[in-house]
């Protein structure tokens, strides 16, 4: 496996696996929709020019095209920001890639509050719940560079079409070669007996991690499941973790409907697990324009709000 | 094209035409007036030009026809029982549940069906998909679809269409069926789709006009005019009666989908019958 530590930024992430699936197998071609030089795809449109395409600002035809594409045996990966990847494509890819059994990999990027500065047009909160309703499609969103890295491979192993979230700017180095990173096996990023936080994506598991940081020195021992793979879902950690705590606050950049928590939610029930659950999301809110903190306060995605929850489902 | 030839297609049309209104009998309705409109385009492109083999549905390197409008599945699922894709004996399912036969075109379904469509506009782009995969595998083949002329009102045929344009796909052999109908009503009283043949040239196509698309020896024509292009696309606009040859659906506003009972198909199948005689 490639160093990860070098990574600057997420979309080398993404780059690094384009370019290394790309090297490792002749199937793969790389789409874009006028953001190729926003993801970097630019250095995979260099190495292999015949398998990189931009259609233009057409995000639809995109995602149909990459359907045609696969039906010649060629597997597409395709980015547009996530507003566009998820709600402009959203047809094209339940009838062109879901229902007609073709893969294709989408890398949604920029999700919920990372699109910062584009502003509510750009914020896409509702991907998730959109994607969940393509049977079979891989929904994920790592929380750092190595398991960015390392599940766009196993996405692509898997033979299944994904839905990739992730940001392209910053990045954190949160785990080491002592991790196992697995598509569809959650991470316990902290061990805790008293409640669980299940986070997913890079600025919620952080601000879980800090929240329970904080509860420890409170006497309360918060459990953080990093939840990398929305679908398939790791129930059985999920479970396990409900059981063993009996308190679960699911952490989410986006919205409720639909959402991860909904999802965990009817786990839970169904299982008959009885669980305290609380969330942290958008709720029934629109997206708007600010900095990453301006946005996280304002949705209460920082660990102090993430905390207080928490604190609040122990009492 | 020698005149047994043509003879030959005729005959394959007329049995097309049969079958096709008797599998649309057998459920009680379907879009009969888009499928019939497309008849002799599936024959010719089946019967004459295309390089495919009917036991080897997945042969990689065959020539490919998705059916953008893919509610014309029923003409053909006619031809593709025909040419022995599967039994004809399935065509009398057409619609009914656990069906391998749709009202729109399935390729999960179906053997031949080359790219699945219903939702208007997509196939296009899948077909421009499809003819580019070809290119970047080097076959030596064809892509060609069919879309309709209310179909390509869809925004997302033009986003295909200029996609296309760009990557001189001189291997994707288009076809807009110009019956001048959609579900509604006559599409020039909806939103009029007139200038193709103008639309496609500035979109950086090759295009044809052909004037009768029931003419076997027009649409010959045609297509060697487009395989003769080869650093573009080529759209070749026909021109077509839509439900034509299925005659109580001639002429008639709401002939889109109709209902058809099995006695009015015989009928309609002997008055074709007698129409064709007339015309020997």
């Amino acid at each position: 496996m490639r160093d990860t530590s070098t990574f600057e930024n997420y979309k080398d992430a993404v780059v690094a696996a384009m370019i290394d699936l790309g090297r490792e197998h002749d199937d793969v071609v790389v789409m874009d929709a006028d953001l190729s030089s926003c993801i970097g795809s630019t250095a995979f449109q260099k190495e292999f020019p015949e398998r990189f395409y931009n259609v233009g600002i057409a995000e639809a035809n995109m995602a149909a095209v990459a359907g045609g594409l696969s039906s010649v045996g060629l597997t597409p990966i395709i980015h547009s920001f996530g507003c566009f990847a998820s709600r402009r494509m959203y047809d094209q890819l339940f009838i062109s890639v879901g229902y007609a059994h073709r893969t294709v990999h989408v890398i949604g990027s920029d999700p919920g509050i990372t699109a910062q500065y584009n502003g509510g047009t750009h914020m896409p909160f509702e991907d998730i719940a959109l994607m969940r309703q393509i049977p079979g499609m891989i929904i994920y969103e790592p929380s750092d560079a190595r398991s960015l890295y390392s599940l766009m491979i196993q996405a692509y192993e898997s033979g299944k079409s994904s839905y990739l979230r992730t940001p392209r700017k910053g990045v954190i180095h949160r785990y080491g070669e002592d991790v196992e990173i697995r598509l569809g096996k959650a991470i316990t990023a902290r061990q805790g007996d008293d409640v669980t936080i299940v986070a997913t994506g890079a600025y919620l598991v952080d601000q879980a991690l800090k929240a329970a940081e904080s509860l420890a020195g409170k006497g309360v021992g918060a459990r953080v499941i990093d939840l990398h793979t929305i679908r398939p879902l790791d129930e059985e950690t999920i479970l396990k973790a409900a059981k063993e705590t009996g308190r679960m606050l699911i952490c989410e950049n986006g919205r409720y409907a639909g959402g991860t928590g909904e999802m965990i939610s009817a786990v839970l029930l169904k299982a008959g697990v009885p669980c305290k659950v609380d969330f942290v999301n958008v709720g029934e809110r629109f997206g708007e324009v600010g900095s990453l903190d301006y946005l996280a306060t304002t949705f209460g995605f920082k660990a102090e709000n993430i905390e207080a929850k928490a604190l609040a489902l122990v009492k | 094209m020698d005149l047994n030839e043509v003879k030959r297609l005729r005959m394959e049309a007329l049995d097309a035409r049969v079958k096709l209104i008797r599998e649309i009998a057998s459920f009680g309705q379907g879009h009969i007036g888009g499928s019939m409109s497309v008849v002799e385009l599936l024959t010719y492109l089946y019967y004459h030009e295309m390089k495919i083999d009917p036991k080897r549905p997945d042969w990689a390197e065959r020539d490919r026809l998705v059916l953008s409008k893919g509610h014309s599945g029923p003409a053909l699922y006619a031809i593709l029982a025909k040419k022995g894709y599967f039994d004809e004996s399935l065509l009398s399912t057409l619609n009914q549940g656990g069906t391998r036969l749709p009202s729109h075109a399935d390729m999960t379904k179906t053997p031949g069906i080359d790219f699945t469509a219903g939702s208007l506009g997509q196939g296009f782009s899948a077909a421009v998909g499809i003819a580019l995969g070809q290119r970047l595998k080097k076959y030596d083949a064809y892509t060609y679809t069919v879309v309709g002329d209310g179909e390509s009102q869809e925004g997302e045929v033009w986003e295909a269409a200029e996609a296309a344009g760009a990557w001189k796909l001189g291997n994707l052999i288009g076809f807009t069926d110009v019956n001048g109908q959609q579900l509604d009503d006559y599409t020039d009283n909806i939103i009029p789709m007139h200038h193709l043949k103008e639309r496609y040239e500035t979109f950086g196509w090759h295009a044809v006009e052909v004037a009768n698309g029931h003419d076997f020896n027009q649409l010959e024509a045609a297509i060697k005019e487009a395989k003769s292009v080869t650093d573009k696309p080529s759209m070749i606009i026909l021109h077509t009666i839509k439900s034509y040859g299925y005659i109580p659906g001639e002429g008639v506003k709401a002939n889109h989908s109709m209902q058809i009972s099995k006695e009015k198909a015989e009928e309609a199948i002997e008055a074709l019958f007698a129409r064709e005689e007339e015309r020997e």
